[in-house]
């Protein structure tokens, strides 16, 4: 059967398929941040092996191609002899890869406070966690916000290379459409904008961040 | 586990994997030179009066940094003969990644700038150096010193994304696994090994850039 595609009909598929890449942008930076937290309190108080274990694990995933670790999830887990479908590879790699780089960016945010913070807290008798959560927590999150934002951007970025597993998401609904209409210029530029207008706010509400937190700094 | 792990098997295609390295070092190399170039000469129109010119490459920059490499490339491979534009699947690629990196790299740059006070612009014209002077040999220096890391990051960066030209066959690391795993049917082996090639290129390209750094920028650290 031959049907003719209008331009309706691209767009229209585009965003049906726009749907899944927002879910995963969502499934991978909400289990990026679960993953982290538990990590960043290992790095806070654990000795110096547990830090290198860490470091480690940021560099493998900051250091190798997000799309080695989509084939690497994609057929490490079928190896474990579990069927593994492209949406559950790609939201477990992209889940790790947020992972290791929102632990750098928190951890950076709490080491940047003065360490006088830390121990006048102590001194005043509260415990680590009330330091942590009363005292560390309120003010790093004032500096990591805006480049939290900002990595959410490459999050959503990142979700594109799931097209290469099979996911039908933007990018891949994109290829498909060019198959059958032959106007790869138009449908490209289409998911282009359709990134665009996901990521350009993000952009611009880290940037707006940014301003916000460095004025207040110096008051 | 219902399965072995088979290395074994792999070290007769080391051939193919080193002809892919190759390829893929090449791409890194005249990336980082091509993007670089472009990022200063980016940095230094951003930087400088407000015209038409200026905003045209904000708006190039914004477009790059909000939308995935893949579709770039696509864009570019696939997109592009539609106008009559044809390359090769190499050149695509490194016109894809050189385009890619130039974009970050101009706004990486131009925040290095931002910092410099600005008696440095008014002191360089007023030794007699001329625009371009004051910018190559007064303000540059100091604004790549400030942000020679964050660059050296980016670069790495894009040549991690470079995996992804051979979608477009572009016979570079990637593909030679791509092309070995469907030969062996040794999936996870083959790209297990890759993704260690990759991390020590990564490891490497860092060393060699902070490197070039500390010779050519005189940074410490």
């Amino acid at each position: 059967m031959i049907t003719t595609f209008t331009e309706w009909d691209i767009v229209r598929n585009l965003l049906l398929a726009g749907r899944w890449t927002v879910l995963l942008s969502l499934v991978a930076f909400i289990g990026g941040a679960l993953v982290t937290l538990p990590l960043l309190l290992l790095r806070l108080t654990g000795g110096r092996g547990i830090n290198r274990i860490i470091r480690g694990y940021i560099e493998l995933f900051q250091g190798t191609p997000l799309l080695m670790q989509l084939f690497l999830a994609f057929f490490g887990v079928a190896l474990l002899g579990i069927d593994i479908s492209a949406w559950t590879a790609a939201s477990l790699a992209l889940t790790l890869y947020t992972s290791a780089f929102l632990l750098d960016i928190w951890f950076g945010s709490i080491r940047a406070l003065p360490k006088g913070q830390w121990e006048a807290s102590r001194c005043l008798g509260l415990s680590f966690t009330q330091t942590l959560c009363r005292v560390v927590a309120p003010q790093a999150v004032r500096i990591a916000i805006a480049p939290t934002v900002g990595f959410a951007v490459q999050v959503v970025k990142g979700t594109a290379l799931a097209s290469i597993i099979g996911f039908v998401e933007l990018t891949k609904a994109g290829t498909m459409l060019t198959n059958v209409t032959y106007q790869p210029f138009k449908v490209f530029a289409l998911v282009a904008l359709g990134y665009f207008l996901l990521c350009y706010p993000l952009s611009r509400y880290s940037r707006y961040l940014e301003n916000k937190f460095n004025a207040s700094h110096h008051h | 586990m219902t399965e072995q792990l088979h290395f074994s098997e792999l070290w007769q295609h080391w051939p193919a994997l080193l002809a892919g390295l190759w390829v893929t070092i090449q791409l890194a190399v005249l990336t980082t030179i091509g993007g670089l170039a472009i990022g200063v000469f980016g940095a230094a129109i951003r930087s400088g009066r407000s015209t038409w010119f200026s905003h045209l490459w904000g708006g190039y920059v914004e477009l790059i940094r909000n939308t995935p490499f893949v579709v770039q490339l696509f864009f570019i491979v696939f997109g592009l003969p539609n106008l009559g534009l044809k390359m090769t699947a190499g050149e695509a690629a490194l016109l894809a990644m050189v385009i890619n990196l130039g974009a970050y790299s101009t706004e990486i740059i131009r925040a290095g700038i931002q910092v410099t006070p600005k008696g440095q612009w008014e002191a360089g014209r007023v030794l007699g150096l001329s625009r371009i002077q004051t910018f190559i040999q007064v303000i540059l220096p100091p604004a790549l010193q400030r942000i020679y890391p964050a660059l050296v990051s980016q670069c790495i960066i894009v040549m991690l994304g470079s995996a992804v030209v051979s979608q477009v066959s572009y016979e570079e690391l990637t593909f030679a696994a791509n092309l070995i795993q469907s030969r062996t049917f040794l999936s996870f082996e083959v790209y297990l090994v890759v993704t260690g090639i990759y991390l020590v290129l990564s490891i490497t390209m860092r060393q060699l850039l902070m490197a070039a750094g500390r010779k050519w920028l005189r940074i410490q650290a």
